[in-house]
């Protein structure tokens, strides 16, 4: 670790109330899985000083039904969301998104919450909550507000999060119709997507698709939805879906080959769930 | 703050923050545990936290308060499944060879892995000597003996819960 520790400080409460509180009175960073953070600590890039532990926040762990919503705690690993009877009914594209996050040793400690909270435009779980219309839940001491997760971030690794609040869990509402996930990788396993989608086709012209690593943020192609629902071809589709991403070339990829195969997977999702 | 590792109850004053794998190694002596990338990748530090596999460069060490947490150590050299990787040579350098241990494992609960099982299993553990098909065999021979063997279950279960 290329940090000295003693010049960290934890608080670790107890309470969801004295985890707000202790926010509200002091700019502090949340750890959960902590499978990012201590990435960045390890290599000395990190500038937080001051944290909060949330593992011992249980009441952020549950995954349950409330009337229609699928409630997923913020703390939910992603080893819970494989193992959990009514993701694996209701939302199987997140199992599947679930079991491609990193080695199971990764799965068995980052969560839900910490994949949004991340912010990172590769992260897996974002397609799959930006498709199916999922609110993220937001606390401070002031109260609760809902976001919807296609409104949630404003740029590259920056959303409406204020520093006060905390992801205490995610709404999924109802999902009819056939749902599709894929990743693109170096390899199938652990490897920081290139391109990953996730789709839900509600009918024959209506569907709805989502695509990460492709712009600073994860993108809804409401323009390749619109070309879809109006009966408009595919390959008008996959133009649409073309022009609303902006792809970079980086270490993992090229701008070239993200916008070739961002297309080749909206043909593939359509083609597939005809 | 106490947790209780390789089934004997510990006291550590370390950081709240500094990493299990540092306690483990540093303070605890414990050098089975191998750093390899720091970044979650290699599987090099994997331990059992109750019973889970974790990177242990990963975990900072306030968050295993109370909790059972397993080294290779744990196992006492004695597990069938260490055995195994000797005969059948799934280990060279020996660095990825206590993590693959341990993350293997997880498989106990399966009677009859397949090799597909048995590589996602150990999907998050790299090794740069073998090329895996030694390692991939002493894991699916250790489960078929497991299957047929009068006292592999008790052994095992033990082992998982020191």
């Amino acid at each position: 670790m290329r940090i000295a520790t003693s010049s960290l400080d934890l608080r670790r409460p107890a309470t969801l109330e004295s985890a707000l509180q202790a926010l509200r009175d002091d700019a502090r960073t949340p750890i959960a899985g902590a499978t990012d953070l201590y990435v960045t600590l390890n290599f000395g890039t990190l500038e937080a000083r001051r944290f909060l532990d949330l593992s011992r926040l249980a009441e952020l762990r549950g995954i349950t039904e409330r009337g229609d919503t699928l409630v997923i705690g913020a703390l939910a690993s992603f080893t819970a969301l494989q193992r959990s009877p009514l993701v694996v009914k209701r939302l199987p594209m997140l199992v599947e998104a679930a079991r491609l996050v990193g080695g199971v040793q990764i799965q068995n400690r980052a969560t839900l919450g910490g994949n949004i909270a991340n912010a990172s435009p590769a992260g897996d779980s974002l397609p799959v909550l930006a498709a199916v219309d999922a609110a993220i839940v937001l606390r401070s001491v002031d109260g609760e507000r809902r976001v919807p997760m296609t409104e949630f971030y404003t740029g590259y690794r920056a959303s409406v999060m204020r520093p006060d609040e905390l992801i205490t869990a995610v709404e999924v509402p109802r999902v009819e119709g056939h749902q599709w996930f894929r990743k693109v990788g170096t390899r199938a396993a652990l490897a920081i997507s290139k391109v990953v989608v996730a789709g839900v086709r509600d009918g024959p012209r209506a569907a709805r698709f989502a695509i990460g690593s492709v712009a600073p943020t994860v993108v809804r192609a409401r323009k390749a939805e619109g070309v879809l629902a109006k009966g408009g071809k595919i390959e008008e589709a996959v133009r649409a879906l073309q022009a609303e991403i902006t792809p970079i070339d980086d270490l993992r990829s090229t701008a070239e080959y993200r916008t070739a195969v961002a297309g080749n997977l909206l043909r593939r999702f359509w083609a597939e769930t005809a | 703050m106490r947790f209780t590792l390789n089934g004997l109850p510990v006291e550590t004053n370390a950081h709240p923050m500094a990493r299990l794998l540092d306690v483990l190694r540093e303070e605890q002596r414990l050098t089975g545990t191998k750093e390899g990338c720091g970044e979650g990748e290699c599987g090099a530090c994997t331990v059992l936290v109750d019973g889970q596999s974790v990177c242990s460069c990963l975990v900072p060490v306030a968050q295993v308060e109370g909790a059972r947490v397993t080294t290779i150590e744990g196992l006492h050299g004695t597990h069938p499944l260490q055995k195994l990787f000797m005969d059948e040579v799934g280990a060279q350098c020996g660095i990825c060879t206590p993590g693959m241990v341990l993350a293997a494992l997880a498989l106990e609960d399966n009677p009859v892995p397949t090799l597909d099982d048995v590589r996602t299993a150990l999907a998050g553990n790299l090794c740069r000597c073998t090329g895996y098909s030694a390692i991939y065999r002493a894991v699916l021979k250790w489960r078929a003996e497991a299957d047929s063997g009068p006292h592999a279950a008790p052994e095992q279960a033990s082992a998982r819960h020191k």
